[in-house]
């Protein structure tokens, strides 16, 4: 292309955009939408990913992406460090089970909930965001379905990266690969236990009341004080050799519960004082875990039949 | 064609009964649904939503059933609540777009339509801007848009002008006007001031109590009745006892003096009229026939703005 060439071009670009300023900006008018119109399945999925993507701060403000991918770095840290010492050091087995991981680090998983559990509906409660959703096609069931879910799979995602980076790690160590698979799915099964609970217990919380600060406040002290007061009933109860007494003080706890079902039915090491006593007491722990995950999303449906519209 | 048509609807509360047998037929345009605080309005518009079970009698709108098709009703309605539904934290559109898509939009369409609604309702760069700063005005507008952006075949707009300055309800005002009358999309509005009501609706229906006060055209209610107004520079008194002299039934109006024209059909009154303004030397500023207002329905002792069609019919009195 010629330099007069390209001068004509930008001349003729200049007209152009005088004429575009000095035009008006033509109102077309209302267009009627006679695309598809997806239904209800479409919008508890939709609903579901934005709630998934929000409890990571995605798509939201960078302020809001803070809490939840530090917790999620934090989470991951000692994972990274524990993969690299055994891949360095040449270790025959991993020095932290993959079921126990939840529970070292519970702390931060409770943050977690106590962050994003108040974030996914105390914000929709408080904004009265909730009339504009219960104004559309989805039902309260559906709303309770996409935020339960979006919850347990965020969970999902904070307890089980750092289990896939230990597994890498096991695996670049050469540890025996059937043996370590096997484990890491196992630790996959808990991770599932501990964040079906986990966000029943946030939600439910949370969905009490529509001020956030609250709602976090109620998850730490219920999370948190549960975990410790376990701790202590069953250090008092083993120190009296009352073992039945301390094994089942472990049902007081999100926990503490799961880890007895893990034990029991996963035979995964407990990190808890003491186990739940024998296969009577592992059935306890089942039964009221699998009563805790349908007891909490029951609240949860019956919370949202009186959320009002108007 | 009617958009909702409720027959013998009641909805009754353990305390109270927020509508009683109430039967009506509501037809596209803009309709305005008047009533007090309390009188049923937000309950209606909850069932009309198929949220909440009535307790007898049965609604449709837009042909489908609320008692059955709530789903596929709330996909072809747009809502807009009266109170306050926005989050703070996140733009017009970002929220239009969320919302859109809850509606059941796919993304794009969701896109496209919310940068199309949010200029109909008249945001522009603010669009993109957190909603937490926003005006009262432009609240209103995003929850209107909402309510617009999956191109509804109706809208329910709960009391849209709350809170705003004379220049936001005008704007507001004229928006409804338009998504009746150019997006032709068929309007609820409510509201308890009657005065808007008779500037942009076509039909209003009164309620009161839960039961159907009236419904009928606006062009009925607020057509001419057989009364002059009759406004002068000066001498009002003096106006009014000279036209009661001469047979005319006067009555005062504020600053104005009101003539009954009666059964006159040779603008005889008229005539009385100029006269009488002329011997007294004062000047005439207005002779206008008046329209009955809306307002009317309301008022106890006021004869019933009844038209020669017969249209208007008193359920209850005020």
């Amino acid at each position: 292309m010629s330099v007069p060439d390209s001068g004509q071009a930008a001349q003729a670009a200049l007209a152009g955009g005088a004429v575009a300023e000095q035009g008006v900006i033509h109102d077309i008018g209302y267009r009627h939408y006679d695309g598809p119109r997806l239904g209800r399945a479409y919008v508890v999925r939709s609903l579901f990913v934005q709630s998934l993507r929000n409890s990571f701060g995605l798509g939201r403000s960078a302020r809001s992406k803070v809490v939840p991918l530090l917790l999620l770095g934090v989470m991951c840290l000692p994972a990274l460090i524990i993969a690299a010492v055994v891949t360095g050091t040449k270790q025959d087995s991993m020095p932290l089970p993959y079921t126990r991981y939840a529970i070292v680090l519970q702390a931060v998983v409770s943050l977690f909930v106590a962050a994003q559990a108040p974030q996914s509906v105390s914000r929709d409660l408080r904004f009265r965001l909730t009339s504009l959703y219960f104004s559309r096609p989805l039902l309260r069931s559906d709303y309770v379905l996409a935020k339960w879910s979006a919850m347990v799979c965020a969970l999902m995602v904070l307890l089980a990266a750092p289990l896939t980076i230990l597994y890498a790690g096991a695996l670049l160590a050469k540890l025996p690969v059937a043996t370590q698979t096997g484990r890491f799915a196992l630790g996959l099964v808990g991770a599932l236990l501990f964040a079906m609970v986990l966000a029943g217990v946030g939600l439910v919380l949370a969905a009490i009341t529509p001020r956030r600060g609250l709602g976090v406040a109620a998850v730490i002290a219920v999370l948190l004080v549960t975990f410790s007061a376990v701790g202590v009933v069953q250090g008092i109860s083993a120190s009296r050799h009352s073992d039945t007494l301390a094994g089942y003080a472990g049902l007081f706890s999100p926990f503490t519960l799961v880890d007895g079902v893990q034990v029991w039915a996963l035979h995964a090491e407990t990190s808890t004082q003491m186990a739940p006593p024998g296969t009577a007491g592992g059935l306890v722990f089942l039964a009221v875990t699998l009563g805790l995950i349908a007891g909490l999303y029951g609240l949860l449906l019956l919370r949202y039949r009186s959320v009002s519209v108007s | 064609m009617s958009i909702i048509v409720t027959e013998r609807l009641t909805m009754r509360f353990p305390r109270v009964t927020a509508l009683d047998s109430l039967t009506v037929d509501v037809p596209s345009g803009v309709v305005g649904l008047v009533g007090a605080n309390g009188a049923g309005k937000s309950t209606l518009i909850k069932i009309l939503l198929g949220l909440l079970p009535a307790t007898e009698g049965r609604a449709t709108v837009l042909g489908m059933d609320v008692a059955t098709d709530g789903t596929r009703i709330r996909e072809r309605v747009g809502y807009m609540p009266e109170h306050d539904a926005l989050p703070p934290d996140v733009s017009a559109t970002e929220l239009i777009v969320h919302l859109g898509r809850m509606s059941g939009l796919p993304a794009t369409a969701a896109r496209e339509r919310t940068a199309d609604t949010l200029r109909h309702v008249g945001l522009y760069e603010e669009r993109y801007r957190p909603i937490g700063g926003y005006s009262t005005g432009m609240r209103q507008r995003v929850k209107l848009a909402q309510a617009l952006v999956h191109d509804p075949a109706l809208v329910l707009l709960d009391e849209p002008t709350n809170g705003l300055d004379p220049a936001g309800r005008d704007d507001m005002l004229a928006l409804i006007r338009r998504i009746g009358a150019e997006f032709g999309i068929a309007v609820l509005v409510t509201s308890h001031l009657l005065g808007e009501l008779e500037r942009v609706c076509d039909h209003v229906v009164v309620i009161d109590g839960g039961r159907l006060m009236h419904s009928s055209t606006t062009a009925s209610v607020t057509g001419v009745s057989q009364r002059l107004l009759v406004e002068v520079t000066e001498g009002n008194d003096r106006l009014a006892s000279a036209l009661a002299a001469r047979g005319v039934v006067v009555s005062r109006l504020g600053r104005m003096v009101e003539v009954e024209i009666g059964a006159d059909t040779t603008h005889e009154t008229y005539d009385i009229v100029r006269d009488e303004v002329a011997d007294l030397g004062v000047g005439l500023v207005r002779l206008e026939q008046r329209r009955h207002r809306i307002a009317e329905i309301f008022r106890p002792g006021t004869p019933s703005p009844v038209t020669p069609e017969g249209q208007v019919h008193h359920v209850r009195a005020g």
